[in-house]
């Protein structure tokens, strides 16, 4: 079992360090949400095998919470995004710097 | 008739503020009504108090005192604005307000021409007040504020054609010069007031006898301190530097600042703390050795000047001396009383120079003058007895009774010497080649500048009251053996210790003072023998005696041995801590943050990704610690 959960939480981090890239990387304001999508979801991976290795409810109640606020998040961003492409005609983020926040 | 006393005081104040504020709308005659009237009443009510406080003398030891106010009254200290009238400050203020108002008529036509009338009356009047609160204030505090209002005045009536920077220059000197003396004074004042728990000076002197056994090093101390003081006020060594340039002034302002009132202040505060001294030795002894190093110093350098006004400012230093002297041997009343007959013929002789100056159109140069004896035969006169009483010729002139007086007690007195009275007897000769010096390249030998104006009866009169001041003046103290009682060391005793003589020396009193005489009266026909004969110039052409020449001329280098060891350090200093060293801390902080702030603002730029990963490097190094630490 705890073999296992070792090569889940390896398997946990590349999937968030390839978010995290991912992040850094493109410029994309669309592939950036993808990303961080795949950072929530590699940290609920984390959680789900810790909880399977303690045989505790407690990783899963955190899994169903970031899934929830992840839908949260994607709600409100989906929605900047829109107004984005609405007022700026781009997508790419690193143009969109007038705010400066 | 003595509750006027605080009038004395008052006049000229309410004058020189009157003129301060409605001056420049009064018309010139109103003017000096004002500023020569005030001094004049001042003079006036001065006699009528002196009258009647000698009407007291059944009761011996008779001094009167009159509080105005209190000044301020905190935590046990609590002096008062009270004067103090006994038979020292009474000779004081009398001689004062007389040559003050002397000086402040001879100024009403001196001065007319001058564009700032009624600042100069105004300025004058304030330091004829401020003088006088000096002598009568009954506390050392009061004293102490007219000692530095006095300096104030000095400082700006050197200064009273601003318009030239180096008259500016000799101002400023004169006022930090004498800011050295008046620091120790204050310092003085400190522990007078830790020690014996009060400021009025009658306390003082009975606290400090009591409580401070002779000889103990406070007493020392402070003696040494307010000697210190006396010093840099009375322009004697080591800082007399000041007093020649202080004759950037007016004329009228040295004859009344820097020869008559303000630089024997510290003759008087050294009588008036005789008590201190008497306590210590060593601190009275110094006033001796000071005053007879400075007489000779002072004579050397007086005899090369050329600048008419400078012999007689080294001449004033060198009598000062010779009143200090007097001090440190014990013979209080002799200072006195020169302070009284130099106050008379030193007055006269700046007078008489200013009249000469002003004749020959602002010459200061004796060199350049010559000859003025048939065309001013008024101010010759007058000045010759002046030079006279400056030069003790025996018998006839007041100065000679104050510095026999003074010679002779340098010898026989119990804290007497043969060197001491050695240099007094050597000055004396100094004294008479330098005052004939003057007289004789001014009024005699060929006429080198026409006087243009003959001074009128303002200018006269002063002169002419002078000059018999200057004869009659050793009237008040004739010696027993010219047939006279020495009413004024008599009168003067009853606030000043008696003098102590010697045993074994109080013998040949007669033949010291022939001697006296004949030194004098030598002086004066030595130089008129090397003036005549053409040796003086001779002298004074050989390389040797030039190098000397240019030694005394420079006051011994005193003022570029000054230079060299305080003012250029100094101002070194200055120019290193231009932007104030300690200041460099705080504008290294200030610089620091601002460089953090811009260090900051590159990281707001507004990319979305920059902030991820600065987020990212920040939570690894967080994890990092937690994990590693």
């Amino acid at each position: 079992m705890t073999r296992i959960v070792g090569h889940v939480l390896i398997l946990a981090a590349v999937l968030f360090f390839l978010g995290l890239i991912g992040v850094l990387v493109r410029r994309n304001i669309v592939f950036m949400l993808l990303s961080i999508e795949i950072m929530f979801n590699a940290a609920g991976l984390a959680f789900v095998a810790a909880g399977a290795r303690w045989a505790k409810p407690d990783g899963q109640i955190m899994f169903i919470f970031i899934v929830s606020m992840a839908a949260a998040e994607v709600s409100v961003a989906l929605a900047l995004v829109l107004q984005m492409h609405h007022r700026l005609k781009i997508l790419d983020t690193d143009a969109a710097k007038s705010l400066r926040g | 008739m003595l509750e006027l006393l605080w009038i004395i005081p008052a006049l000229p104040f309410a004058g020189s503020l009157f003129l301060a504020l409605l001056g420049r709308k009064l018309p010139r005659r109103a003017i000096a009504c004002l500023g020569a009237g005030s001094v004049g009443i001042c003079a006036l009510l001065t006699g009528l108090v002196a009258i009647s406080f000698i009407g007291h003398t059944s009761s011996h030891s008779f001094t009167y005192t009159q509080t105005l106010w209190s000044w301020l009254d905190v935590a046990g200290f609590g002096p008062s604005v009270s004067l103090h009238l006994d038979a020292l400050s009474l000779v004081m203020i009398l001689v004062i307000t007389l040559v003050s108002f002397l000086i402040h008529l001879y100024s009403t036509e001196f001065m007319i021409g001058d564009a700032d009338y009624s600042r100069f009356f105004a300025q004058m009047n304030l330091f004829v007040g401020s003088m006088l609160t000096l002598v009568l204030a009954d506390n050392f505090l009061l004293l102490y504020l007219g000692w530095e209002g006095v300096g104030l005045c000095s400082y700006l009536l050197i200064g009273f054609w601003y318009g030239e920077p180096q008259n500016g220059y000799a101002a400023r000197k004169a006022f930090i010069v004498t800011r050295v003396g008046d620091t120790a004074l204050a310092i003085a004042l400190f522990i007078i007031f830790t020690h014996l728990g009060t400021l009025r000076i009658g306390e003082v002197m009975l606290a400090a006898r009591d409580t401070w056994p002779a000889g103990s090093p406070i007493a020392t101390v402070t003696a040494l301190l307010l000697l210190a003081g006396a010093v840099g006020k009375s322009a004697q060594l080591p800082l007399q530097t000041w007093l020649p340039d202080a004759m950037a002034g007016p004329t009228p302002v040295s004859a009344l600042i820097h020869a008559a009132t303000m630089v024997t202040a510290g003759v008087y505060l050294i009588a008036r703390t005789n008590v201190l001294f008497m306590l210590s030795p060593a601190a009275l002894t110094a006033v001796a050795v000071i005053g007879a190093a400075t007489l000779v110093v002072a004579g050397f350098s007086g005899l090369v000047q050329h600048d008419i006004k400078r012999v007689l400012a080294y001449s004033t230093i060198s009598q000062i001396g010779y009143m200090f002297l007097a001090l440190g041997v014990g013979a209080w009343s002799a200072a006195i009383f020169h302070f009284m007959t130099h106050a008379f013929f030193k007055a006269l002789l700046f007078l008489g120079a200013g009249c000469v100056i002003a004749a020959t159109d602002g010459e200061h140069d004796m060199f350049k003058m010559g000859g003025l004896r048939k065309q001013m035969p008024l101010v010759f006169w007058t000045f010759l007895i002046g030079a006279c009483s400056l030069s003790a010729v025996p018998l006839i002139t007041a100065g000679f009774y104050s510095k026999d007086l003074i010679i002779w007690k340098a010898y026989c007195s119990a804290r007497g010497s043969v060197w001491l009275w050695a240099a007094a007897i050597f000055g004396s000769l100094l004294t008479s080649m330098y005052t004939f010096r003057m007289v004789l390249l001014t009024f005699f030998g060929p006429l080198r500048k026409n006087a243009t104006k003959r001074p009128g009866w303002p200018m006269s009169l002063p002169l002419v009251v002078l000059a018999v001041l200057s004869i009659a003046g050793g009237l008040v103290d004739l010696p027993k053996n010219f047939g006279g009682g020495s009413a004024l060391t008599k009168f003067l005793t009853r606030d000043l210790p008696s003098f102590v003589t010697a045993p074994g020396r109080a013998v040949h009193q007669g033949m010291f003072g022939v001697f006296a005489a004949c030194v004098s009266l030598g002086g004066i026909l030595l130089i008129e023998l090397l003036m005549r004969s053409r040796m003086y110039e001779k002298i004074s052409e050989s390389p040797r005696a030039k190098a000397l020449h240019s030694f005394w001329f420079s006051g011994w280098g005193f003022d570029r041995l000054y230079d060299l060891v305080l003012v250029s350090p100094y101002a070194m200093l200055a120019r290193i801590n231009r932007d104030d060293v300690i200041d460099y801390f705080y504008t290294g902080l200030s610089r620091l943050s601002r460089q953090g702030w811009r260090g900051l603002c590159a990281t707001e730029n507004g990319r979305v990704r920059s902030f991820v990963l600065g987020i990212a490097l920040g939570a690894a190094i967080i994890i990092g610690l937690a994990v590693f630490l």
